[in-house]
């Protein structure tokens, strides 16, 4: 089959490997109908993932069709039209028993790895390095999901592939980041990060009840997005103090909630952005907090700061004092994803949302090392890419 | 000796244990790396100056391994634990049927019990086996498990497994104390210590397979699945530095029946 391989900073190339097959009782391979570029495989382009070798297949948004069952698997049959969530889950250990199914305690087999930074290990995801348990991504034509009965959602007949696959990760990303925020009455969100991720939360906090969200970003294409899914915007690059503005614009309190949509490879044109450039490059610290920063600052007393932005490593000159003065609350983490998918592929079925709208570009699985950095590089207005690994 | 070292108690050995450690590691392993790296640096180079590193190298790695003194895995002891959520006679019933530890311990061939006594074959460095016979010492059910090797055997060991209920309904705390002499003297602890298989990871790892055998019904792999083309330093850093048996060897018994 074909598939999408890395093999260092900003080389991805489209190669033929062998086909996927089934390796454990619990396992289907599914081929691939749709999959897409996530903001976080940008992360693995730019080399910033530790644990990465030279012929991984990368990929964790995808979706398709049932080809082959273990023989334990009961619930879905070949034929069956899946999505699957990035994250690999066992169904049965604690944490996946109490709704933390991100956390995982069975389903990565490099666990140690992970153990060894982070002092314990979370669970297995797709393509997304060997400490992440090292299974092979969906930029490909086939793959092989384990725990196949846990994690694929059943897609019914007639609903098309586009309006779906986000539920693979980032709508439900999106959307715990916006739960995280507990949003109560009145509540204002702020949101730093235009991206995908960032569009679903503005629309999962708009459902969840907020009075006011404010994105922030500095394309035009996705502030106007942002726009379209009900948001007031800001755009930070025409404006002098970001936390000043947002105060203004909520009479002095501060937002209730700020969400981080945009992680460790922020980018800003001042001070605190030099800064961070130069300690990273110094490797004095390896992800660039600007954005955690000013969520931080900007924040109300007492309020959340929820980050569905992925951070790896370490991180310097955060104000931790201003969190501790304000008593704000933290919620972060990957998505807790089996929790989420059925109830808002309902939310699609009713209409409540139409998550293709934040598609800009739809092209075959050979033009993804061009859409890499098309992507990275937010030319041609690009905000998703979404591969056919069918077509030629 | 093994009448000697199965009567040591268990913490005291453990400090002891711990202090030759830290002494030697303070001493050998820089050798040994520094040894290593120099090595592969100079066989890298290709030249008179390379060559000239990696016989430094080599000197370095054969002082850290024949120094005098103790020797950090001369008698190595091992506590790990796990929580484990079903209940311990569950647990306790899988763990007593000793043929069944190999479907979880990566370098454990087999175990064979007959007439009381129990038959151990364990995989090593360089494709060498190692076999030895245990007894059980005490047994108390859904409880505990102790063993240790008879004498005259190729590794001298003694261990004892606990099972015991959580708090709060979370299952089942498996507790694995292990007092081991490794194999093949010194050769054997440094080709363990070179290639990370240190033995605190393995019990680790192989307490985190019986948890996801029993949770999960199966021990989740990877090794099988596709890739592109793999660096050459990758491949030979892994097929150095893997011993017992593959994730495919382990696949006839990686699921719970």
């Amino acid at each position: 089959m074909k598939a999408l391989c890395w093999y260092g900073k900003e080389d991805v190339r489209v190669e033929t490997v062998p086909d996927p097959k089934i390796l454990n009782p619990h396992d289907a391979v599914i081929e691939i109908t749709r999959t897409a570029i996530c903001g976080s495989d940008l992360h693995l382009y730019d080399g910033f993932i530790p644990t990465m070798e030279a012929g991984d297949i990368l990929g964790h948004e995808f979706m398709g069709e049932v080809v082959d069952t273990g023989q334990e698997v009961k619930k879905v049959k070949r034929g069956d039209k899946v999505v699957v969530p990035f994250t690999i889950a066992c169904g049965q250990c604690f944490f996946c028993q109490r709704g933390l199914w991100s956390a995982c305690d069975n389903t990565n087999p490099n666990a140690w790895m992970m153990e060894k930074m982070y002092g314990y290990s979370g669970s297995g995801l797709f393509g997304y390095s060997h400490m992440m348990g090292g299974y092979a991504g969906g930029q490909a034509q086939y793959v092989r999901v384990p725990f196949a009965d846990v994690g694929p959602l059943k897609i019914p007949d007639g609903v098309p592939d586009d309006k779906v696959l986000f539920l693979s990760d980032i709508f439900p990303t999106g959307y715990m980041a916006a739960e995280n925020c507990d949003i109560k009455s009145g509540d204002v969100i702020a949101i730093w990060g235009c991206g995908p991720v960032g569009q679903f939360a503005i629309r999962s906090a708009l459902l969840l009840g907020a009075a006011k969200v404010i994105a922030i970003d500095r394309f035009p294409e996705r502030l106007q997005l942002a726009e379209r899914g009900g948001a007031e915007t800001l755009d930070y690059s025409r404006c002098d103090d970001v936390v000043e503005e947002l105060k203004f614009r909520t009479g002095g309190r501060g937002p209730d909630a700020c969400i981080d949509a945009v992680g460790m490879e922020a980018h800003a044109a001042s001070i605190s952005g030099l800064y961070d450039e130069i300690e990273t490059r110094l490797m004095l610290e390896t992800d660039r907090p600007m954005v955690l920063r000013q969520a931080i600052q900007a924040c109300r007393k007492g309020g959340t700061v929820s980050i569905p932005g992925v951070y790896a490593g370490f991180i310097n000159k955060l104000n931790f004092g201003a969190a501790f003065a304000k008593g704000l609350t933290f919620k972060m983490g990957q998505t807790n994803m089996h929790k989420y998918m059925q109830p808002l592929l309902q939310k699609i079925m009713d209409g409540a949302i139409d998550p293709s709208e934040v598609i800009s570009h739809r092209v075959g699985l050979r033009d993804a090392p061009r859409m890499y950095k098309v992507f990275r590089d937010k030319q041609d207005h690009c905000t998703k890419v979404v591969l056919d690994p069918r077509a030629a | 000796m093994s009448s000697q070292f199965a009567d040591f108690p268990f913490l005291r050995t453990r400090r002891h244990v711990n202090q030759r450690k830290r002494v030697s590691k303070a001493l050998r392993i820089p050798m040994i790396a520094g040894g290593a790296t120099l090595a592969a640096l100079g066989i890298k180079r290709r030249s008179l100056l390379g060559a000239g590193m990696a016989a430094g190298g080599g000197v370095l790695i054969y002082r850290g391994i024949t120094a005098k003194g103790a020797w950090p895995s001369t008698l190595i002891c091992v506590r790990k634990s796990v929580t484990i959520a079903k209940p311990a006679e569950e647990l306790y019933r899988f763990w007593r049927e000793f043929e069944n530890l190999p479907r979880f311990m990566r370098h454990l061939q087999s175990v064979r019990s007959s007439g009381g006594k129990l038959q151990w074959v364990s995989s090593g460095p360089m494709g060498k086996n190692f076999s030895w016979e245990a007894e059980i010492v005490e047994e108390r059910e859904d409880e505990l498990i102790s063993w240790r090797s008879l004498p005259g055997s190729q590794i001298e060991n003694q261990g004892v497994v606990r099972f015991q209920a959580t708090p709060g309904d979370r299952g089942t705390e498996v507790r694995v104390e292990l007092l081991y002499r490794p194999p093949a003297g010194r050769v054997g602890a440094a080709f363990a210590m070179l290639f990370g298989e240190e033995p605190e990871q393995q019990i680790r790892e192989d307490l985190r397979r019986f948890k996801e055998m029993m949770e999960a019904g199966e021990i989740p792999a990877t090794d099988g699945q596709p890739h592109g083309r793999r660096s050459k330093v990758t491949t030979l850093l892994k097929s150095v530095s893997s011993f017992g048996r593959s994730d495919e060897e382990m696949k006839a018994q990686r699921v719970v029946s």
